[in-house]
């Protein structure tokens, strides 16, 4: 993990210094709210529906034990003793107090952790592969490239106030676990035919309220040059992006307005000023910043353990979590877990402070003492030695985050909406509960199998609806709640967006409207089909024939 | 409240004048005043052989609105000696760009203004843009205030990126180390 030195951590304090300046001179009346909201935005500081939002960023989505302690520290001091884990790999607290803020950034920064950029229009926190240097399928690890791509967006003076926020994610294997086509920037690491490592670019994807995948604008960008050529696409989006229109702000519409090919050929005039200038990454540079994901010190282990085979026979329960929570690694004698925090009764992603000390101590006794976050709100610990698979399933079940859903139904992506969130149309925890609560049944989850159901409470899409199996748009009619569901949404390689089946639903409505969907499922299913399957198989019309069944007198009836 | 400017880090009193087209004026046709002014791009444009003694002399610059594109000027760069680039508003942010293109890729060495909604909060990245005049609306701050905003161009001192401030890159600047020596 990367570890911070003299200047990163200067830096760091410099910024604490300066927020607390800012606020300092707000709450004096210096600085009126229109000019410190972005501000205080750029330092992850929302105000929300009932108190002040603050967003903390994990760069890549690794977190150190040490740093898990201090976040679950800041729940129980600051807040109500709880965070909650997002889909962009930050942490979010949901209570804290405005003028308390700059004394939470000082503790985040004195272990190396901040909440630099992770609102505003700005460059976002750069997410990676989860399973980076531990994944069987991975072309290079991506996390010396996501690090240094990180230093260079951190305070980056040109970009500060771009027209619209700006999202960048590394993928590294041949399957694409981080919605790579959802990204501003999309950045595909890959190996030429010469063997060389470079990135396949892409540009122009994000969901919201004009979903658009991103296209590819350079197939091959020899690694030298990353920065180069970000601040090369940065330039040209900063200067003829769109400010006219909040909604068309994003570098999406420029993409689509220009064409990918146009645009790619302003990008490449705009590089050709600065190819092989002082930004091009040095390999003394890739060394220093690479020896920092060096891997940890494996055991030379066997890949088989009688032991963990014979309590694999032995105990259903176990046995059902390691087939659902348990992945392959590609060190013998090795895995990955993910811990859920699906449970059910608790709203996604959501983890108390005690959970969080959990981690911290499950990752520093099973995985070299680092966690890392995953975009479907779970949390991974990378490196665990197979025979250790049975002490870590014992304390990660006493401590609420083993059960073993990951990929099944109740494995729900979901924002916070409008519990919390001031942007919502409409909640969304009440919705993934309502779901969690029917489809409880592990036997029944695993019938189903492998789906992927997200949840957003407004066309912000931060539960990432668009790319659901299923997704659950929460929309706003007459000042009331109302929800519109999708199918056939994918994520990963092929990643695809989700179609609206029809008229939007009443919240007591949806349970019974992702029941009829299942069950469609489960009739037009051929084995070993995943529900995704059928659906690209058969199309929506059965599904939404079924869903609206009932509806369709009801509606002519009102027409007469 | 204060007229004055920040000037290569420091206060002084400044009586330049930004000449705005009102709605209906021509470039052609309206009067610029004498002394220190800062004349819409248009207004050069139209008017480029009448006042290129005044902007020999320095009397006379230019100023850019966010959305016109520096290259229009990129033939009288070695003349002019005052540039304006505008802020429209300070969440606008094109003219970092436009500070960056006039200063690396044109070479412009002349005087290079913030003007428009220029606060304080800013002032480290615009100067690290390339911008050695800092403008802040006026009346937006007291004396005393700009005295004290003096400090935030120095809010980060060694930063990552190369910038105008900073032609290298840190990995190219200073010798980083490991990391392990403030590990915990």
């Amino acid at each position: 993990m990367y570890q911070y030195d003299e200047h990163d951590q200067r830096l760091l304090d410099e910024r604490v210094a300066q927020f607390r300046d800012q606020m300092r001179r707000h709450l004096a009346g210096e600085l009126p709210d229109d000019e410190f909201r972005p501000l205080r935005l750029q330092n992850g500081l929302y105000i929300q529906r009932h108190a002040p939002m603050f967003r903390i960023s994990v760069p890549y989505g690794h977190l150190a034990s040490r740093q898990l302690r201090r976040l679950a520290h800041l729940a129980r001091s600051y807040d109500r003793g709880y965070a909650h884990f997002t889909t962009r790999t930050n942490v979010q607290f949901n209570w804290p107090k405005l003028e308390d803020v700059p004394e939470m950034l000082a503790e985040l920064a004195s272990v190396q952790m901040h909440a630099n950029q992770t609102s505003g229009n700005c460059i976002r926190n750069i997410t990676a592969d989860p399973f980076a240097g531990v994944a069987a399928d991975e072309v290079a690890d991506p996390r010396p490239f996501a690090e240094i791509l990180r230093q260079w967006a951190t305070y980056n003076p040109e970009f500060a106030f771009l027209p619209r926020k700006f999202k960048i994610a590394f993928n590294s294997a041949a399957e694409d676990r981080v919605v790579l086509r959802v990204y501003d920037i999309g950045l595909d690491l890959v190996r030429n035919d010469a063997g060389e490592l470079g990135f396949r670019v892409l540009v122009g994807g994000g969901l919201g309220r004009t979903p658009i995948l991103g296209e590819e604008i350079k197939p091959f960008l020899p690694w030298q040059h990353l920065i180069s050529y970000c601040e090369a696409i940065l330039r040209v989006y900063n200067r003829w992006g769109r400010r006219d229109n909040l909604w068309k702000a994003r570098i999406k519409i420029l993409v689509k307005a220009l064409g990918p090919e146009a645009f790619g050929r302003e990008v490449e005039e705009e590089w050709a000023n600065s190819k092989d200038g002082p930004n091009t990454i040095t390999a003394a540079e890739l060394a220093r910043v690479s020896a920092h994901f060096a891997p940890p010190a494996y055991e030379a282990l066997p890949a088989q353990d009688a032991a963990f085979d014979e309590l694999l026979a032995g105990n259903k329960a176990f046995a059902t979590w390691v087939k659902r929570n348990v992945r392959t690694h590609r060190q013998p004698g090795y895995a990955s877990v993910v811990l859920s925090l699906k449970k059910t009764g608790t709203a996604p992603g959501d983890v108390t402070a005690e959970q969080m000390d959990a981690i911290a101590d499950l990752a520093e006794r099973f995985s070299f003492g680092e966690a890392r976050m995953l975009h479907e709100q779970n949390v991974a610990l990378a490196d665990v030695r197979r025979a250790e698979l049975f002490a870590l399933w014992q304390a990660a079940r006493a401590a609420g985050l083993a059960t073993p859903n990951i990929g099944l139904l109740t494995d729900i992506i979901c924002c916070p909406g409008g519990d919390f969130c001031s942007l919502a149309n409409a909640r969304s925890i009440p919705i993934a509960d309502a779901i969690q609560r029917r489809f409880d049944d592990l036997d029944y989850q695993h019938d189903i199998g492998e789906i992927d159901l997200n949840i957003s409470g407004c066309m912000n899409s931060c539960g990432h609806h668009h790319v659901g199996h299923i997704g659950i748009l929460g929309v706003d009619k007459n000042d009331s709640e109302w929800y519109q569901v999708s199918i056939g949404g994918t994520q990963g390689n092929g990643t695809t967006l989700g179609k609206v089946i029809g008229p939007s639903f009443a919240q007591d409505e949806v349970v019974g409207v992702i029941e009829k969907l299942l069950e469609t499922y489960v009739e037009l299913r051929h084995e070993d089909e995943r529900f995704i399957d059928t659906v690209q198989r058969v199309g929506t019309e059965p599904f939404k024939a079924r869903v609206y069944a009932d509806r369709q007198p009801q509606r002519k009836a009102a027409h007469v | 409240m204060s007229d004055k400017i920040i000037k290569n880090g420091r206060v002084v009193a400044d009586d330049r004048l930004t000449v705005i087209l009102a709605e209906g004026e021509a470039p052609a046709d309206i009067a610029v005043p004498a002394g220190p002014v800062l004349v819409p791009l248009a207004v050069w444009q139209a008017r480029r052989d009448e006042l290129l003694a005044r902007a020999r002399s320095g009397d006379l610059g230019v100023w850019l609105a966010a959305g016109e594109d520096v290259a229009a000027i990129a033939d009288d760069l070695g003349l002019l000696q005052v540039i304006g680039l505008h802020f429209p508003k300070f969440t606008d942010g094109r003219s970092y760009s436009a500070a960056t293109l006039l200063r690396t890729r044109y070479g412009y060495q002349g005087e290079l203004r913030a003007i428009g909604q220029v606060l304080r909060d800013q002032f480290n990245y615009m100067t690290r843009c390339g911008f050695d005049a800092l403008q802040p609306p006026a009346g937006r701050y007291t004396d005393a205030q700009l005295e004290a905003a003096v400090v935030s161009i120095d809010d980060f001192t060694q930063p990552y990126q190369r910038s105008v401030q900073d032609p290298l890159p840190l990995f190219r600047r200073v010798e980083r180390g490991t990391g392990r020596e403030v590990q915990q």
